[in-house]
């Protein structure tokens, strides 16, 4: 006797058992071609050619794009009114941490040293170190942070970028979108946003801990300003220019981000 | 008779084995970056016992003196980490997938004889759905996790421009702390994850790239008919 029920099952059962089989196939197909892909497209994007050093160098070409991209999208975020966090005097190391001593290595020529400023007019300010002292003074209390990973609560006190600018009548320089800074050997040099230079923190630094710059800390006249890693915090300031373009930037040559914004 | 059951969505193995790649990425720029001041080490009675990490382990990945593009690589794939999260967690509210993932009240408990179980201290497992108590616990933990680092992240990221958050992670040095904490907390979970995987076997494995588990149905019919 035939059981219709049991001629059935197998029929039913091979078919679950294709579907099966053809599912299986599909999505493990799928998951292999996407791994193999995936895979590819890192190694690409891995061995991916190195930026040709102009203003800046030293990074992957895709990954410069997105370092640049990212950049336009945290700009957003910036604001004068993000103020880094302000701490008692007391609070500040009384070791301030040195780390390098780029373009500042060379003798200090202290009684010569001028501060050049390259105006739009072709004009160039040569300010001593009097001249800014006699400008009202800011003491800054914050957490300085190192693109490294480190940070240290430290103790600056110099005039403040916008002083500086008001004072020297600098105003339709800082229309343009750039800064640039460099020591006096030009061995190091900085190119700053025109956003982050003007920000009300952003000090030319001549005191550290209430006593005047040390040598190792960029003495006579060195850049703070908290809204940048460290990198941007240029020591020995020889010369400050404005521009539309960037300026050149010492590691954003060596494959660091141009923006280092914080 | 074998059936098929459908079990993981495409969207929740889609935005798993793209999570995978991406949070290896992650994990290994991060250390480039965090070769370059590489502070963190279990203390305790001033002995040391763990330092982040060996020189040996350091050398074998090719890790030291690579801190740029540490954070040129980090500061990409950062973006495909986080719209990859929000791509899955905006689809678990959607889909109402959540239900199934979230712990409930009874988790707690039920998670401690899941384990319990797991070890073979205990017979019966709780009865359960898609996820046991202890998934829905870990699979929720991860997800926090990944919000953790992408807030974490961002803390360290513009500490001035997102202060409130560097204040909300208990500021710069704590924030970059937990931040290397929750990775640490992933490569944990990895492991688990992984042996939990292997011990579960192939249909379960299957289920999460293509969707479906196998049932065998014969099983519950044969016992009706024993009753």
């Amino acid at each position: 006797m035939s059981n219709p029920e049991e001629e059935k099952k197998p029929k039913a059962e091979v078919a679950v058992q294709k579907q099966i089989n053809r599912r299986n196939f599909i999505s493990f197909g799928t998951f292999a071609v996407l791994g193999v892909a995936a895979f590819g497209g890192w190694k690409s994007l891995y061995n991916s050619a190195i930026e040709t050093t102009g203003i800046t160098g030293g990074a992957h070409k895709p990954l410069r794009r997105a370092l640049n991209k990212s950049e336009l999208f945290f700009r957003n975020f910036f604001s004068n009114n993000h103020l880094v966090k302000t701490y008692p005097k007391s609070m500040a190391a009384k070791k301030v941490r040195q780390n390098t001593n780029i373009g500042s290595d060379s003798k200090l020529d202290a009684d010569n040293w001028r501060l050049q400023v390259k105006k739009l007019s072709g004009e160039v300010l040569a300010i001593t170190l009097d001249e800014i002292k006699s400008l009202p003074k800011t003491d800054l209390v914050f957490d300085f942070k190192c693109v490294e990973g480190w940070d240290q609560i430290q103790h600056w006190g110099g005039v403040r970028f916008v002083d500086f600018v008001e004072h020297f009548g600098l105003e339709p320089e800082t229309k343009l979108n750039y800064v640039g800074m460099e020591t006096p050997d030009k061995g190091y040099y900085v190119g700053l946003d025109m956003d982050s230079a003007m920000h009300p923190q952003t000090i030319l630094a001549y005191e550290v801990n209430d006593m005047p710059l040390p040598v190792g800390h960029g003495a006579p006249l060195r850049l703070i300003i908290p809204v940048k890693y460290g990198i941007k915090n240029l020591k020995r300031i020889g010369s400050i220019n404005f521009s539309n373009h960037r300026p050149h930037d010492y590691w954003a040559e060596q494959g660091y981000d141009y923006y280092s914004g914080l | 008779m074998k059936t098929i059951k459908e079990k993981h969505s495409l969207v929740m193995r889609w935005t798993h084995w793209v999570n995978f790649p991406i949070l290896t990425v992650m994990i290994w720029s991060g250390m480039l970056i965090y070769w370059a001041n590489d502070e963190y080490k279990i203390t305790i009675f001033g002995h040391t016992y763990v330092r982040f990490f060996p020189d040996w382990y350091y050398n074998l990945l090719h890790i030291p003196a690579r801190l740029a593009e540490g954070m040129a690589f980090h500061f990409l794939f950062m973006w495909f980490f986080t719209l990859n999260g929000i791509f899955y967690v905006a689809y678990t509210i959607i889909s109402g997938a959540w239900r199934e993932l979230v712990p409930q009240k009874k988790s707690w408990k039920e998670a401690w004889l899941v384990l319990l179980h797991d070890l073979h201290i205990r017979k019966m497992a709780p009865p359960q759905n898609k996820y046991n108590a202890a998934q829905r616990i870990a699979y929720t933990a991860i997800i926090v996790m990944g919000i953790g680092s992408v807030i974490t992240g961002l803390a360290i990221y513009k500490p001035v421009q997102f202060y409130y958050l560097t204040w909300l992670c208990g500021g710069y040095h704590f924030a970059r702390i937990i931040h290397f904490a929750l990775t640490l907390g992933y490569v944990f979970f990895f492991v688990i994850h992984v042996v939990q995987v292997v011990i579960a076997g192939w249909n379960n494995f299957r289920s999460v790239i293509s969707g479906f588990e196998v049932v065998n149905t014969d099983a519950p019919k044969k016992l009706a008919k024993d009753e």
